[in-house]
């Protein structure tokens, strides 16, 4: 399949598709922000050179602690509620590895693309990785933090499972905020929440395929309810 | 409507927005797709709990294969790698406090015969010198091996200055300005308590506590004070500075490597 060129001020790009709803993105940059938080009050903390230079050790680390126990809030309200209906469905997406998505990855997203679903492999990779950083440095900090009912192995195991972890984090989401500035529409899709349809069908044919069927699923009651 | 509603968000050209909000149809994946996403945070979790349970054994074998390229490593890069027996810079004010060698000096006053001011020539080259090599043993968990420490002994400081007889403490202070610790004149008065201008071989660093801080061997990090400059002898432990920055934020005041703060580390004395 050759895919059609877009260009900005293609006409069919003013028919934007809802991609990521308030809720979702709400819980993006709520943790986003936590996360960035951690990382640099972490950073500071450990890295010599950065400790030097910034100090205020007993802020740092009040600051580095109390972000770290509200990490896991953004994702627990983000499922507490009815507006959860949305996230849940991604999630769903985000967990499901097909054939085509390990062709994606090894073909550094050459191949696979045809049959494409809401996220691609990389993405997936991203959101499962990031997802279970969060209970894995939940309880490796809770152990450094309050070490005294454990052996003193474990706290030394903890930080040593903490800092390698946060380490492939920071390579993690640094390569994430990279791609996101590099694809300025998929940003926009988690600032305002939608996308071009034609940026839907070209990259996620398998999604406008999905939103096809809900909108003619929509347009039929709508007829219906009328009737 | 009944059943499954995409809430409208407006008219964009032709055709109307639709946010996915409310049940829609289920979602339906080919039946080769695999599910991976639990497996693979159960897999995250699985591995961390190990790491716990093993990764002091594995951090120890990495820090000493590690250890050719950090010795040699001319770019810092490798102070980002993770390590348990690196020494980490801990201060507690905004910025490093700094004093040259030339306007170093230190005091030792309080309960004495005389008050005693000392430059760095007197501590490095007028006084008796210790080494001493022992481990420095942070109370977060990181212990540096075998550091050599060179400086005075806090013992015969003392004894030059005269200890009044009503004395009982003796308390540290840092030219950070906020920085304090305190002995008692027994712990103050041991043989490994250095007031130590050089470490590692050279010069105290800044970053480190130079030009001289305070090493208490057998105790941990937090005892060490750095950017010491005022050393008073004490009748009393009085609030609040009393018994000392860190103990005031919880850490015991008797802060024996392997016998307090509720750790087991292997003494260091």
């Amino acid at each position: 399949m050759t895919a059609p060129i877009v260009t900005a001020d293609h006409p069919g790009d003013a028919e934007r598709v809802v991609r990521f709803d308030r809720a979702e993105r709400w819980l993006h940059w709520t943790n986003a922000t936590l996360f960035l938080i951690l990382l640099a009050t972490g950073m500071t903390l450990y890295v010599p050179a950065l400790s030097s230079l910034v100090g205020r050790r007993v802020l740092l680390k009040d600051t580095h602690v109390i972000s770290g126990i509200l990490l896991p809030v953004p994702l627990l309200l983000a499922y507490a509620g009815s507006w959860r209906a949305a996230l849940r469905r991604d999630v769903r997406r985000l967990s499901r590895w097909s054939v085509d998505d390990r062709r994606w990855i090894t073909s550094l997203g050459r191949k696979g693309r045809a049959s494409m679903g809401k996220f691609n492999a990389g993405q997936k990779v991203n959101a499962i990785f990031v997802a279970g950083c969060i209970p894995v440095l939940l309880a490796t900090g809770s152990i450094m933090k309050w070490f005294t009912p454990f052996p003193l192995a474990w706290r030394t195991g903890a930080t040593f499972v903490h800092d390698w972890l946060a380490l492939t984090l920071v390579v993690v989401i640094s390569a994430h905020i990279l791609k996101a500035l590099a694809e300025p529409v998929a940003l926009r899709a988690m600032v305002r929440g939608t996308v071009p349809r034609r940026h839907a069908e070209r990259h996620h044919p398998r999604w406008a395929a999905e939103l096809d069927a809900e909108l003619d699923a929509e347009e039929r009651h709508g007829t219906e309810a009328r009737n | 409507m009944n059943g499954w509603a995409p809430a409208r968000l407006g008219r964009l050209g032709s055709r109307t927005l639709v946010a996915v909000e409310r049940p829609t149809p289920a979602l339906e994946f080919p039946p080769e797709d695999r599910p991976v996403g639990r497996r693979a945070i159960l897999g995250m979790l699985g591995v961390g709990g190990l790491g716990i349970l093993w990764g002091a054994k594995v951090q120890s074998g990495l820090d000493q294969f590690l250890r050719p390229v950090t010795l040699n490593d001319q770019t810092g890069l490798t102070s980002f790698l993770p390590s348990s027996e690196r020494f980490r810079i801990y201060s507690v004010t905004g910025t490093l406090p700094s004093r040259t060698d030339a306007e170093y000096r230190l005091t030792v006053d309080g309960a004495v015969d005389r008050t005693v001011e000392l430059d760095l020539t007197d501590l490095r080259d007028r006084l008796p010198q210790t080494d001493l090599t022992r481990d420095f043993q942070c109370v977060t968990g990181w212990r540096v091996e075998d550091v050599p420490w060179r400086g005075v002994k806090l013992a015969d400081l003392l004894d030059d200055a005269g200890v009044s007889e009503a004395a009982t403490h003796v308390r540290f202070h840092s030219f950070d300005g906020v920085y304090t610790e305190t002995l008692t004149m027994e712990q103050a008065t041991r043989d490994d308590v250095l007031v130590a201008h050089h470490m590692l071989g050279d010069p105290v660093t800044r970053e480190h506590g130079g030009p001289v801080r305070l090493y208490v061997a057998p105790m941990y990090g937090y005892k060490s004070l750095k950017w010491l400059d005022r050393i008073e002898v004490a009748t009393a432990l009085d609030a609040p500075t009393d018994p000392g920055y860190w103990e005031n934020l919880g850490y015991d005041t008797d802060a024996w490597v392997g016998d307090s703060n509720g750790l087991s580390d292997t003494p260091t004395a």
